[in-house]
């Protein structure tokens, strides 16, 4: 355990800003370039990164496999709901004005929000899913092996 | 979107075209997230016969030949991504759903035989993804949309044929290339998509319509046609890039081959169908030249060569999956003759052969239930011991043949009508040769459950069992009979796509 | 001469489409290895993505972003944004086909220990033939 002391301690010091930027680019998405997918990307990338040095069994403590797998198909019902919410209200599938009808500018905004939140949460827990499964079969290289 | 609008006007059925695609989308996550086998498949099936009645729904919306469409989100097209329903799209949503549900009463007391327990609640899952694939791909009237649906159908059914190397490890190879292939297919539609996109401007069916109307003879647009053509003829198993269905249908688990046999193709022809009559125009030369030199004869020689393939063939699995890739041919043959009466057999017989072949892999997945393997040997004598599945296979064996009183008959007769009409008697000398090598794959296997000893004696499967393979047998002989529900409908669809 | 060479130039990015994508349809044809396969399928689709893009841009177009509410935006050239949200669809799905491409692989490799096509197809059909012989016995026997 005393090898890459280095790499460590950046680790350590490197995934809450990783999460910090995710989350910023996440709910940053509708003014600025980002969104979902690249907030879920770079959230994952924290955790894979964390993963990556520190062993999988560390990461795995604190984002269980089976947490990975139910996540993900709560982002696509977050997704979805979000659209069945307008179908309950009387708008299409997917039409923010029935979040907010008086001021369809906000529903806008709520609306892409939701949206996005459910992509983002799809796309980081896929992708920690992706992770899992390939790193976890293959036989991990010994610190003798470097 | 009008910004007077405060309140939502729609009512619950003004949604059904989306109901009808998000309905197994919103289920397939939730059965992940309960993880529970039994629960998952009592919610997908209940997902299945949700989308049952809704496409029933939508099938009596349309057939006074009226057409449903639906805004998503608000936005109106050409911008924004729209549905349409027409009685094209009404048939075969009904067909897709009506095999779906059926599919999950067999897997119910069948799927335990071929994949571990732990693994039902994603396989629900994941076939309740190919569902919504495969049905959002019919109903939506957006092309980039007909892709994105395409690949969630693709990438799940991927997934699906893979599951049967619990059984057969050849699976794994044939899952990969049923992705390589289809993958490529779908990449020189996307090629396609991004010529008409590129040369019109729009993504809207009926808009891109209208402005290749005013852009006749466009080299950008024939390119792009071209394009789907090719990429289409992956997905659907056109003769020359067949070569992933026989073994991705002889290896995955029987309900996927059940299934993927009554829709998968038929969706990829019909996506070839809409695209010649309401994105392309049929009248023009270089489709109509296209259609002639290149898709006919190909269409011929799959009707010709597989079945002869088929007669040769040891593993019934395989057996019926060459007689499909015979079967395609024949769809193929009424769309490329580009009249009325030609594309109303192919739609007729996208919907017979759908009920006629899931009703033969169902009953070839009975026997296997019992005897373990799908060689044809092992069928001997079964027809005694089993005889409610034998007689399922046989009514479905009639059915492929084309004997009158069943659903094969109607659409091959029209077939050979609309061949003989357009003059075309070398074609239907061909259509009835193909019968004919029909009959003799078909007697091949009769002759072994009927009239040979039998070395072992299995009990018949369950009730539960025999349910859906009955239900697909008598609409097999139903649809024979009563032609209203396809022959009516598709004239009513052609009308519209002839337009 | 000169008209050929301003064919050319002007068609460069249809070019590099075309280099892109036939090199990557070649390499899934041409090579055995599967891992190799995927990787020429990525290339394939790569070469798709920037034909997308390509056909967005305009001569001197900027990215479609209001930046002044207040000022005529009318004169502004802006590129199709349109292309790149399609493409971002795309990109989505091409990496779950990668992503289940290698995860097949993965488990090839378990089953067969080998990722090479031939050496896994000699195993097929060592497996056919001896289905085959099982099936000839019990016809026999």
């Amino acid at each position: 355990m005393k090898h890459h002391l280095i790499l460590k301690v950046i680790t350590k010091f490197m995934v809450g800003v990783i999460v910090l930027f995710g989350l910023y680019v996440q709910f940053h998405g509708d003014y600025s370039p980002g969104g979902g997918f690249q907030a879920g990307v770079i959230i994952a990338a924290a955790f894979i990164l964390y993963g990556i040095v520190m062993g999988l069994e560390n990461v795995q403590k604190v984002m269980p496999i089976w947490f990975a797998q139910k996540a993900a198909a709560v982002g696509v019902l977050v997704y979805a709901l979000t659209g069945v919410f307008s179908i309950i209200f009387g708008f299409e599938f997917l039409n923010y004005h029935a979040i907010s009808p008086e001021h369809p500018k906000h529903g806008q905004h709520y609306g892409i929000i939701l949206v996005e939140l459910g992509v983002g949460i799809t796309v980081t827990f896929v992708m920690i899913a992706i992770y899992y499964s390939f790193a976890g079969r293959t036989p991990r290289l010994d610190d003798k092996e470097w | 979107m009008a910004s007077e609008i405060k309140q939502g006007t729609l009512e619950l059925v003004n949604h059904l075209p989306i109901l009808q695609v998000i309905t197994p989308m919103l289920i397939a996550p939730i059965l992940v997230v309960l993880n529970n086998k039994t629960l998952s498949w009592l919610l997908s099936f209940l997902g299945a016969l949700a989308c049952l009645a809704i496409s029933i729904l939508l099938i009596q919306a349309v057939s006074d030949g009226s057409i449903l469409t639906y805004y998503l989100g608000g936005w109106v097209p050409p911008i924004g991504i729209e549905y349409r329903i027409d009685a094209a799209n009404a048939i075969l949503l009904f067909l897709i759903s009506i095999i779906s549900a059926i599919v999950l009463i067999f897997s119910y007391s069948s799927l335990h035989a071929e994949i571990p327990e732990e693994k039902h609640t994603l396989f629900y899952s994941c076939f309740l993804l190919c569902l919504t694939g495969l049905l959002g791909v019919v109903a939506t009237a957006d092309i980039f949309n007909v892709f994105v649906f395409l690949e969630i159908s693709s990438l799940s059914t991927y997934v699906l044929v893979a599951q049967g190397a619990y059984l057969d490890r050849r699976a794994l190879s044939a899952s990969f290339n049923y992705l390589i292939m289809g993958t490529i297919g779908a990449t020189f539609f996307v090629i396609g998509i991004g010529y008409i996109y590129m040369a019109t401007g729009s993504l809207n069916m009926m808009d891109i319509a209208e402005r290749v109307n005013q852009l006749s003879d466009n080299r950008t647009i024939q390119a792009g046609f071209a394009f789907i053509v090719v990429g289409m003829g992956l997905k659907l198993a056109m003769v020359p890039l067949h070569v992933w269905l026989p073994n991705a249908y002889t290896f995955a688990p029987t309900v996927v081959t059940c299934f993927l046999a009554a829709t998968a193709t038929k969706v990829a022809l019909y996506v070839l169908i809409r695209f010649v009559f309401s994105v392309f125009n049929y009248e023009d030369n270089f489709v109509n030249e296209l259609f002639f030199l290149l898709l006919m004869p190909l269409a011929v020689i799959a009707m010709i060569a597989a079945s002869v393939i088929a007669i040769f063939k040891q593993n019934l699995k395989k057996l019926l999956a060459y007689s499909s890739l015979a079967q395609i041919g024949y769809m193929l043959l009424g769309l490329s003759l580009m009249n009325q009466k030609g594309l109303a057999s192919s739609l007729v017989h996208m919907v017979n052969h759908g009920f006629t072949k899931a009703a033969l892999f169902m009953s070839l997945g009975a026997f296997m239930l019992k005897t373990k393997n799908a060689y044809i040997k092992s069928l001997r004598g079964l027809g005694k011991s089993m005889p409610f599945t034998s007689a399922a296979f046989v009514i479905g064996g009639l059915s492929l043949i084309g004997v009158p009183g069943t659903a094969g008959f109607i659409s091959k007769w029209l077939l050979l009508e609309a061949a003989l009409e357009t003059g075309y008697w070398l074609v239907a000398i061909l259509i009835i040769a193909s019968s004919l090598f029909a009959v003799i794959y078909i007697w091949k296997i009769i002759e072994v459950l009927y009239f040979s000893e039998s070395s072992e004696s299995y009990n018949e499967v369950s009730v539960l069992t025999l349910m859906p393979m009955w239900i697909l047998a008598l609409f097999c002989i139903f649809l024979g009979i009563n032609t209203s529900l396809t022959v009516d409908v598709a004239n009513m669809a052609t009308e519209i796509l002839f337009k | 001469m000169d008209v050929n060479l301003n064919f050319i130039y002007g068609h460069l990015p249809y070019w590099l489409f075309i280099i892109l994508m036939l090199s990557g349809l070649f390499i899934v044809v041409s090579r055995g290895n599967l891992i190799k396969k995927i990787v020429g399928l990525n290339i394939f689709q790569t070469s798709v993505f920037m034909f997308y893009i390509s056909i967005g841009k305009m001569k001197g177009g900027t990215a479609p972003i209001l930046l002044d509410k207040s000022a005529d935006n009318s004169a502004v050239i802006y590129s199709n944004p349109l292309p790149h949200v399609l493409i971002l669809t795309a990109i989505v799905v091409g990496i779950a086909t990668t992503a289940l491409g290698l995860a097949l692989i993965i488990k090839i490799r378990e089953e067969y220990d080998t990722v090479e096509e031939d050496d896994i197809q000699k195993m097929d059909q060592k497996d056919l033939k001896k289905y085959n012989k099982k099936n000839v016995l019990e016809t026999n026997s």
